[in-house]
C-alpha cells in the first residue's frame, strides 16, 4: 500500500438514476471556455513537467550536464539506464516486486470476494460489524501495528524452503500477508456494492436448481463481477508495486528488496549523480506507467467504483 | 425507508425477499462460515491484535530483543516522556498538522476545482484529466527521487535557473514545504478523481434548473453541486487527515525523518528499526496515531454506512 490511503468513495444520494447518456456538467461560455482552457492547458503542461524532465535527463551524460549545466542541450546517451540497471541491481528488485505483487493481488481478491458475496448475498445481523472491521484495517496507519507484527514475524519460524531467512522477517510471505491484510477492507467494500447490483433472483434459481453456496459464488458471481475485479486488480497492482513502508521496516536484507524500496541503491556514499537517478525512477516508474496508459479505464473506473457502482 | 433507524439489519433491503435468512444446509453453512472466517483471521492477526499488543506495550520498557518478560511495566511513563522531553514528538506533531493543512489549503481546493472544470464539456477534458493523475500511480518515495532533479543543490533545476545555492531537501528550515509541493504533485489528481467521481452524482436536471432561474455558475456552485458532494467531502476530509498522519515515505527516503523533516510516522519507525530499539516508546507514540486516526475512521465509517442504509 501506498499512502495513499485507498478509500472507498460513499457515492452521493442522488446517484441512484443516472442516465448513461448524462450530459456533462453543462457547456461553459465561450469566453469563460477560453479562459479555462488557456489555464487548463498551462497546468497540464505543467503537471506533466516532472515527469519529462526525469525522463530527458535520464538519457543524458553526466559530465555533459557538469559542464554545461542543465539548461543546455546534448549529451545524449543510453548509458545511464545500463548503469542505473546494474548497479540499482534491478533484474533482482524487479523479480522480487514481481514475486511479492501478484500473489498479494489475487490472494487479496479472493479473500475479499468471499467476504463481500456473503455480505451481499445474505442479510446477517454481523453484516455491517464484519464490513466495519475490514474498513477500519484500512483505514489504520500502518506506523501503528508496526512494533508487534515486526516482532512476531522475527518469531514465527520458516522452513528453508518457503524462506532463507528462517522466518518471516525479511520474507515475502511477509510483505504478501500484510499487503493483504491491509487492502482486503477497500476490496471487500467495492466488491460487495457490486455484488448488492446483481439481481437476487438469480441465487433464487440457483438454489432452485440445488447450487451449493460454493457453486453460487464461484461459478455464478464471480464471473459477472469480473468488470470490478479488472478495476480493483490494476488498482491494486500499482499499490502494493508502490507499497513502501512495510516493505522497508519487515526486509532488512537488501537483495530481497522489491523495487520500490530498493531506489536508495542508487544514491552515492558521497554524491548522487541526478542522471543516474533519473534513469533508475524512470526504470521504477515504467511498470506503474504501462500498467496505468494500458488499463486506464480500469484505474480510473477502479477508484470511483463505489461511487458509480460499475 | 422510515423504520430505517431501529431496523438494525440495514442490508434488508437489498434482499427484499425474506427478512431473516432462513437456515441453510450444513454444508453451505460451513462454506459460509469459511468464507467469512478465514480473510476475518488475517485482518484481525495482522490489523487488529497488533492494535492491540500496542497499546499494551506502550505501558512498558522493552528492547525487544529479550522474552516478553524481560519488558519493565512503567504505566504512563513513556507517554510522559513523549509529552515532556523527547525533542522530537512537538516538532514531529507540528510538521503533521503543517502536512494537513497544506493538503487543505492548496491540492484539495485545487483538486477540486480542477473536477469542477473538466466535469463541463470542455476539449481535451481527457487530456487534462489523464495529466493531473498520472502522478498518483507514482509512489511517494519514487516522487521524492523525481523530485530530487528539481531540489538538488548542486544539480537540481531550481538552483540552476536562479543561480541559487539552496539545499532545498537538506535545509531545516525550508526542506517540509519542498516536500509538501512534491506531495501535491500527487495529491491533487487524486483529489480531483474522486471529486469528478461525486460530480457524476449530480443530477443535470438541478444544475439546469438553477440555470434557468438565472443563479450564476459561483452561485449555482454553493447551492446546488456543493451540498449534494456533501458525502464525498466527507471522505476527503478523512483521506486528508489520514494521508497526512501516514506521512512517511518521501522523508523516510530524503532523510529517514530527521533535520526538520520529522513526523510521528518516522518516528515510530525510528524506535524499532533505528540503532536504538525502545518498543515501549515507540508503540506509545503509535497508540498516539491511533487515537488520532480512529477518530476519523469513525466519521468515515458513519459516512459510508449511511449511504449503505439509504441505498
Amino acid at each position: 500500500m501506498t499512502y495513499e490511503t485507498p478509500v472507498a468513495v460513499a457515492p452521493p444520494a442522488t446517484s441512484k438514476p443516472v442516465a448513461p447518456t448524462r450530459k456533462e456538467g453543462g457547456v461553459l461560455s465561450k469566453r469563460r471556455g477560453a479562459v479555462a482552457t488557456v489555464i487548463m492547458a498551462l497546468l497540464a503542461l505543467a503537471w506533466l513537467f516532472p515527469l519529462a524532465w526525469a525522463l530527458i535527463n535520464s538519457f543524458r551524460e553526466y559530465e555533459y550536464t557538469q559542464a554545461n549545466g542543465y539548461l543546455s542541450f546534448g549529451g545524449w546517451t543510453t548509458s545511464n539506464y545500463e548503469q542505473a540497471w546494474s548497479q540499482g541491481n534491478f533484474g533482482v528488485h524487479m523479480r522480487n516486486s514481481l514475486l511479492i505483487t501478484v500473489p498479494a493481488v489475487l490472494l487479496t481478491l479472493w479473500l475479499s470476494s468471499m467476504v463481500a458475496f456473503v455480505l451481499a448475498r445474505f442479510s446477517y445481523r454481523f453484516n455491517l460489524a464484519l464490513l466495519g472491521v475490514f474498513l477500519a484495517a484500512n483505514l489504520l496507519p500502518p506506523q501503528a501495528l508496526l512494533i508487534p507484527v515486526f516482532r512476531m514475524f522475527r518469531e514465527i519460524p520458516l522452513p528453508f524452503f518457503m524462506s532463507d531467512s528462517g522466518s518471516m522477517l525479511n520474507s515475502f510471505w511477509a510483505l504478501i500477508l500484510v499487503n493483504t491484510a491491509f487492502q482486503m477492507g477497500f476490496c471487500t467494500f467495492v466488491l460487495s456494492n457490486y455484488m448488492k447490483t446483481l439481481p437476487h433472483e438469480i441465487y433464487e434459481s440457483a438454489e432452485l436448481d440445488g447450487a451449493s453456496v460454493w457453486r453460487q459464488y464461484w461459478q455464478l458471481t464471480m464471473p459477472l463481477v469480473r468488470p470490478a475485479l479488472a478495476a480493483l486488480a490494476t488498482l491494486q497492482v500499482t499499490w502494493i508495486y508502490n507499497e513502501f513502508f512495510w516493505a522497508t521496516v519487515l526486509i532488512q536484507q537488501g537483495d530481497k528488496l522489491p523495487v520500490t524500496s530498493a531506489l536508495n541503491n542508487l544514491r552515492g556514499q558521497f554524491f548522487t549523480d541526478t542522471n543516474l537517478v533519473a534513469a533508475g525512477s524512470i526504470i521504477v516508474a515504467l511498470p506503474v506507467l504501462v500498467v496505468f496508459f494500458a488499463l486506464q479505464k480500469q484505474f480510473v473506473s477502479g477508484l470511483t467504483l463505489g461511487s458509480t457502482k460499475g | 425507508m422510515t423504520h430505517i433507524d431501529e431496523a438494525p439489519q440495514p442490508t434488508k433491503e437489498v434482499a427484499p425477499a425474506q427478512g431473516r435468512e432462513k437456515k441453510l444446509p450444513a454444508r453451505d453453512r460451513a462454506t459460509v462460515i469459511t468464507m467469512v472466517v478465514v480473510p476475518l483471521v488475517l485482518v484481525v492477526l495482522l490489523v487488529w491484535v497488533p492494535a492491540l499488543l500496542s497499546v499494551v506495550l506502550s505501558f512498558g520498557k522493552w528492547n525487544g530483543f529479550g522474552d516478553l518478560d524481560t519488558i519493565e511495566w512503567v504505566g504512563v511513563q513513556n507517554y510522559e516522556d513523549i509529552f515532556t522531553i523527547y525533542p522530537a514528538f512537538w516538532p514531529a506533531v507540528q510538521h503533521n498538522l503543517i502536512w494537513l493543512g497544506f493538503l487543505f489549503i492548496f491540492p484539495t481546493i485545487l483538486g477540486m476545482l480542477l473536477a469542477v472544470i473538466l466535469d463541463r464539456e470542455m476539449k481535451g477534458s481527457r487530456f487534462y484529466q489523464t495529466a493531473f493523475y498520472m502522478p498518483v500511480v507514482l509512489s511517494l518515495a519514487l516522487i521524492g527521487f523525481i523530485w530530487q532533479l528539481f531540489y538538488s543543490r548542486d544539480q537540481g533545476l531550481i538552483n540552476q535557473i536562479f543561480n541559487s545555492q539552496v539545499d532545498w531537501y537538506g535545509d531545516p528550515d525550508i526542506n517540509l514545504w519542498a516536500v509538501l509541493l512534491a506531495t501535491a504533485w500527487r495529491h491533487t489528481g487524486y483529489i480531483m478523481l474522486i471529486y469528478l467521481a461525486g460530480l457524476k452524482g449530480v443530477d443535470a436536471s438541478l444544475r439546469e434548473a438553477a440555470a434557468v432561474d438565472g443563479a450564476s455558475e459561483v452561485k449555482t456552485f454553493f447551492h446546488v453541486i456543493f451540498p449534494v458532494m456533501r458525502p464525498i467531502n466527507m471522505v476527503v476530509i478523512v483521506i486528508v487527515v489520514i494521508e497526512s498522519l501516514r506521512a512517511f515515505d518521501l522523508v523516510w527516503v530524503i532523510n529517514k525523518g530527521r533535520n526538520g523533516l520529522e513526523v510521528i510516522g518516522a518516528l515510530v519507525a525510528q524506535n524499532v528499526i533505528g540503532e536504538a530499539t525502545r518498543y515501549g516508546f515507540g508503540s506509545a507514540l503509535a497508540v498516539i496515531m491511533m487515537l488520532i486516526s480512529s477518530i476519523f475512521i469513525t466519521l468515515y465509517l458513519r459516512t459510508v454506512f449511511r449511504e449503505e442504509r439509504t441505498r
